[in-house]
């Protein structure tokens, strides 16, 4: 059995990876196919989401038509156990209470932790992405470039399967022959987006998320993946073969028990248990990574929820793949005498440049879209198609106002009615009840659009996290301390995005449903609210200005790595997961690397 | 406006309505309930009261029925919302220990009261013993946050919210995903996206 307690767990790995997300699901899984010996540490419960996801259960069977509530935000179905804004238990502190100065902490205590519920867009960040101080001063530039990362990009979208199409398109990366599969079938709505955000000269194509439109390739696949190692390859093979394709219906936020999407409990934990050398403890909660006399990293130190005992494991190196802030949060508390300041803080780099993605959202109704037959529009769940960042001409001209670009995310359809099927119409309705009201709801239902930018955040000095010197959480493990600011470039481009949906709805014959707003800082939603925080211990070229080097490997501590968002320099428009999911394969096949080198 | 602030209104317009005072000092078996935590079973199919207990009592039930049904009446295409469980589901709403569901109660017993208050006031009975063409004659006066008399914006802001949730919990139902011809939420082998003479309509194909 993998899944270890107190008295199976063995007392010395390879390597320990804290965390099983994204970032930890993909270490554990390279390493392990290439035969290390991996403790995954997961500080959530055990999740299986064969057994737990609630496919076709609609709204009438939950709790208050399935809304969310402080317990369960996104929505009763939402794949999040133990996790939310709020943590029971696991408090931390804000240093601004006010709107611009506020970081909100999503969290997931679960095994796979938030790739259970994330939203699988898969966007590759492009060779500007990784040069952004090069190209217009501001910022960091990474120590890797696209070239570097894109073989691993490749890697990962044929491993968990992702679609979208190769548009060629400026800083929006096309993959390798093979790697994408087919995009779905666009909605009525997504099509006239398209249609008059062209107009425009706004480009809409395919989008690219981590679903399977259709069954992998297990055939040629995993020979790509793994070349010369035939164990890998029949594990994977055989893996494959039993994810299905998506059958077009559910939210993929539930979870998916077909496995018809990505998350790391049906992607990437599957094979690596089937290797053998994977071993999972859940409810470990991670506290501090100790050092050996020799100044290298020989272990982690946890709380076992369940009885409440620190206990202690040996590795050969140790992953710490927590989540950006988490990670940062244990280097931050593994003090000692030769780290006063947190392990790996020679720099005082850890916990700087916290990032998150710029997020700014408007809705319209569209007559077009009023009265349209019955249609089955589940599709992919959203996100058939998108809007890349288009502006670098005018951008670069200085025609901005504001660096850095966003995309847009829509959507639109008639999707599962449910609670704001007919909330809030009074705006159109003048507030009918009645006879009257149910005409209005089959008029209006399916007929509305919106529109959420996602644009890039520029690290700077006042964006980061610190221990608190006074909370503690209920393990009496120091909690962190946020301080959040954003600059005149991602207020601008906030605004922009305001203008920008508008302008398209106002393309499509519809109206907005509030004014688009033209102060950013109105406009902008709060810190951590995209949940893409990123940053805390980037990756550089010098030791003195950067927490790792280019493979995750941080300066301080030879055998320590950080394969979660913290490495990175920059937060692109683009997702992060995919990027994550690269670098931590890189970092892993790095590893292994030096481990037949005996370096580790 | 967004009605989790609602409060800030009841609480502002409470001098036009003296019951509401009373009713929100008194003790409230929904303010000690607990809620279905972070860790629910997603598979059960849970019915009003199972996880907290129901709260209104039988009188605010018949006329939150009465209310209910006038927001959405059984017409040729479906039922009455009182018909598929929205007096149930609202009930479980109001009952909730959520601080927005608290602060919803607290609009909605307070919309209650002023209701039958308005009736007696101006016909001489409760609002649940008027005659439909009456209880219109009531609701005209509210059904419009933005057209309300400012001495009713309260009460149109509860009847705003009571039109949400009545909404909100006809068109969970099975019945209301029926009036609204949804045909979603099947497994399908494909998905072929829309009808080509439908997009040739519309000009999009």
């Amino acid at each position: 059995m993998p899944f270890v307690t107190a008295k199976t767990q063995k007392n010395h790995y390879d390597v320990i990876v804290v965390g099983s997300g994204a970032a930890g699901g993909q270490s554990a899984y390279t390493l392990c196919m290439d035969g290390a010996k991996v403790l995954m540490l997961e500080a959530g419960r055990n999740y299986s989401p064969e057994s737990e996801t609630p496919m076709f259960q609609t709204p009438d069977m939950a709790p208050l038509g399935a809304e969310g509530t402080p317990e369960k935000p996104f929505g009763f179905y939402d794949a999040t156990v133990d996790g939310g804004w709020d943590v029971p238990g696991e408090p931390y502190v804000r240093a601004s209470e006010e709107d611009a100065g506020r970081f909100e902490w999503w969290r997931a205590r679960m095994l796979g932790g938030r790739t259970n519920h994330w939203g699988r867009i898969s966007l590759r960040n492009g060779p500007y992405d990784f040069k952004p101080h090069s190209r217009d001063g501001l910022g960091i530039d990474w120590p890797i470039g696209y070239e570097d990362v894109a073989p691993y990009y490749d890697k990962v979208e044929l491993l968990i399967g992702v679609y979208g199409s190769n548009e060629g398109l400026e800083n929006t990366p096309n993959s390798s022959p093979g790697c994408l599969l087919p995009p779905p079938r666009p909605l009525v709505s997504d099509l006239l987006i398209a249609q008059r955000a062209k107009r425009l000269r706004i480009p809409v194509i395919p989008g690219h998320r981590a679903v399977l439109t259709q069954p992998l390739d297990f055939r040629r696949s995993p020979a790509r993946l793994h070349p010369g190692n035939a164990t890998a390859q029949k594990i994977l093979a055989e893996d494959m073969r039993h994810r299905a394709a998506c059958l077009w219906a559910t939210p993929c936020g539930r979870g998916c028990a077909i496995r018809a999407n990505y998350q790391s409990t049906t992607v990437h934990l599957p094979p690596a248990l089937m290797s053998g050398n994977l071993d999972i403890a859940t409810d470990a909660m991670v506290y501090e990574v100790t050092l050996g006399s020799d100044g290298r990293a020989n272990g982690v130190s946890f709380v076992d929820r369940l009885s409440g005992k620190q206990r202690h494991v040996g590795a050969r190196a140790v992953i710490l793949a927590a989540s950006a802030c988490e990670s940062v949060r244990i280097l931050l508390n593994s003090k000692n005498a030769q780290f006063p300041n947190g392990l790996a803080n020679s720099s005082g780099k850890v916990g700087r440049y916290l990032m998150d993605t710029v997020g700014s959202g408007l809705s319209g109704q569209i007559p077009l879209l009023e009265n349209l037959p019955p249609l089955n529009e589940d599709a992919a769940d959203g996100h058939q198609m998108y809007v890349p960042w288009w502006l670098y001409q005018e951008q670069h001209a200085g025609k901005l106002g504001f660096a850095r670009g966003y995309h847009i995310e829509f959507g639109g359809g008639k999707r599962m009615p449910g609670y704001g099927t007919g909330a809030g119409l009074e705006w159109l309705t003048g507030g009918s009840y009645g006879a009257k009201f149910k005409e209005d709801v089959r008029r209006y239902y399916g007929s509305f659009v919106w529109f959420d930018g996602r644009g890039e955040m520029i690290p700077n000095d006042q964006s980061y996290c610190e221990i608190d010197p006074k909370v503690k959480d209920k393990w009496g493990i120091p909690v962190l301390r946020f301080h959040w600011q954003w600059s005149a470039h991602e207020l601008g481009q906030a605004a922009h995005m305001q203008k920008t949906f508008a302008d398209i709805i106002d393309a499509m014959g519809g109206k907005p449903r509030d004014p688009p707003k033209t102060d950013g800082a109105k406009a902008i939603a709060p810190g951590g609210s995209i949940i893409h925080e990123v940053g805390g211990a980037i990756m550089g070229s010098d030791p003195k200005t950067s927490v790792t080097n280019p493979w995750c490997q941080t300066w301080d501590v030879d055998n320590l790595f950080i394969t979660d968002g913290a490495v990175f320099a920059s937060n692109a428009d683009k997702n992060p997961t995919l990027t994550i999911m690269a670098l931590a394969w890189r970092a892993a096949d790095h590893i292994l690397e030096r481990m037949r080198r005996k370096e580790l | 406006m967004d009605r989790r602030t609602t409060i800030k209104w009841v609480l502002a317009a409470s001098a036009a309505w003296p019951l509401l005072e009373k009713r929100a000092a008194r003790a409230d078996p929904a303010l000690t309930a607990r809620g279905y935590g972070t860790d629910p079973n997603l598979l059960t199919n849970y019915r009003p009261g199972e996880v907290w207990p129901l709260t209104l009592t039988a009188a605010q039930r018949r006329l939150a029925a009465i209310v209910a049904d006038i927001i959405v009446p059984a017409d040729d295409h479906s039922p009455s919302a009182s018909a598929v469980g929205v007096v149930e589901f609202i009930d479980e709403w109001v009952s909730a220990p959520y601080p927005a569901h608290q602060r919803d109660r607290t609009v909605v017993l307070g919309g209650f009261a002023w209701l039958d208050e308005e009736a007696v006031r101006r016909f001489g009975k409760g609002f649940s013993d008027l005659d439909l063409g009456k209880q219109h004659g009531i609701c005209d006066d509210i059904c419009d946050e933005s057209r309300a008399a400012t001495v009713r914006r309260a009460a149109a802001h509860f009847f705003a919210l009571y039109r949400d949730l009545t909404a909100g919990g006809f068109y969970s139902t099975p019945a209301g995903r029926k009036d609204l011809n949804f045909i979603g939420n099947v497994a399908l082998a494909r998905f072929d996206g829309p009808p080509p003479a439908l997009l040739k309509t519309l000009g999009l194909s």
